[in-house]
């Protein structure tokens, strides 16, 4: 209990000598003595916590004083927040996989769009091709090979899986190919070629081959009499079809839309 | 005066170390604080009743921070602390007011 307990407030410096002011003023003149320096020590004690708990009342002071309620209710909306906030995430989540399957689908179309465009691109022979086939030589020393025969050993080597087909590093063979008879040789897609004839065929080798040679077939059908050829079947790792044809747009064929 | 350096020294030393509050400490520390300001305006009455004993004081000012901070400890006990502390608060407020009160007739005659 501190001192001063009397609570009356009788006025001390009217029936004492010595007022207050006296003793304040006689204290700040005469600095040391024991009972100043005790004073001195507890008040810089009450300075030291007064300015700590200001501080940390300053710097935390967010939460410090709210009630429970509001505490309750703080909690509350933040919980609110993060409910609306994990809501958007999961729709954002969905937006982003939504996206990323649009993505996928658009790839695969695409890179089934490009396998098809090289597929029909080797058909129509509007690029170069590359693959293991057969080289077939046709020596025509009688000048006897027609375009039966040269015709007959296409339709075989189609019949057998021939991919892609060129004739005498000059021409490429697909669906609007013509042959003619010509002089000296034969007329292809307009071309003039001159025996020997080079056929390039890209497939399978081994069935290429057993293609043009059963009897009766293309081979037998050059070197038998009349015509008296020369058949040679070369099958190879590595074919290459380096003659290419200019892409045409039909002028009257138009694709059916599909329902 | 060196009371009056003792403070200046204990305030200038919690502002430049700027210690953190154990958390222990947190709730009792406001009250000790408000406790121990209602002793030194006591003590400084007293001194000017003429009445002022340094042992007194001492221990006034000890026992003020203990109770305190033993009120307060209970009312949390209790699950009321802090009603309570706002009853210590208010009941130390009303007597360091009283305190000035005196303190100030002593200075000012008035």
């Amino acid at each position: 209990m501190p001192e001063g307990e009397t609570g009356t407030d009788n006025s001390p410096e009217t029936t004492d000598e010595v007022t207050g002011r006296d003793r304040l003023l006689a204290s700040l003149r005469r600095p040391i003595s024991r009972g100043q320096f005790t004073v001195g020590v507890l008040l810089a004690a009450v300075g030291f916590a007064s300015a700590v708990q200001v501080q940390s009342n300053e710097r935390d002071d967010d939460y410090e004083g709210v009630r429970q309620e509001g505490l309750i209710q703080l909690l509350d909306s933040l919980a609110a927040a993060s409910e609306r906030a994990e809501n958007e995430i999961a729709q954002l989540e969905q937006t982003r996989s939504s996206l990323r399957n649009d993505t996928d689908s658009n790839n695969a179309a695409l890179a089934q769009a490009r396998q098809q465009a090289d597929v029909l691109s080797i058909l129509a022979g509007t690029v170069p091709a590359v693959g293991p086939g057969v080289i077939i030589t046709v020596k025509d020393p009688t000048a006897g090979v027609g375009i039966d025969q040269l015709l007959n050993g296409l339709e075989e080597l189609r019949d057998a899986g021939a991919e892609s087909i060129e004739v005498n590093n000059s021409v490429r063979v697909v669906a609007q190919t013509s042959l003619e008879d010509g002089d000296g040789g034969i007329l292809m897609d307009g071309q003039q070629l001159a025996p020997p004839y080079t056929i390039e065929a890209i497939g399978d080798p081994h069935t290429l081959a057993q293609a043009l040679d059963f009897t009766g077939g293309f081979t037998d059908g050059i070197e038998d009499p009349p015509v008296n050829g020369e058949v040679s079947v070369e099958e190879t790792d590595v074919v290459e079809v380096a003659t290419i044809r200019e892409p045409q747009e039909p002028e009257y064929a138009q694709p059916v839309e599909e329902e | 005066m060196i009371a009056g350096l003792g403070l200046v020294v204990g305030i200038l030393v919690g502002l430049l170390l700027q210690p953190d509050v154990p958390l222990w400490l947190e709730p009792y520390l406001p009250i000790a604080v408000v406790a121990a300001l209602d002793a030194v305006f006591g003590a400084l009455r007293a001194f000017l009743d003429g009445i002022f004993d340094d042992k007194v004081f001492v221990v006034s000012f000890v026992s003020n921070v203990l109770i305190a901070a033993l009120i307060v400890y209970l009312g949390d006990k209790l699950g009321v602390g802090g009603q309570l502390s706002t009853g210590v608060i208010v009941v130390l407020g009303i007597r360091i007011f009283s305190n000035v009160a005196a303190i100030r007739r002593h200075l000012f005659h008035a």
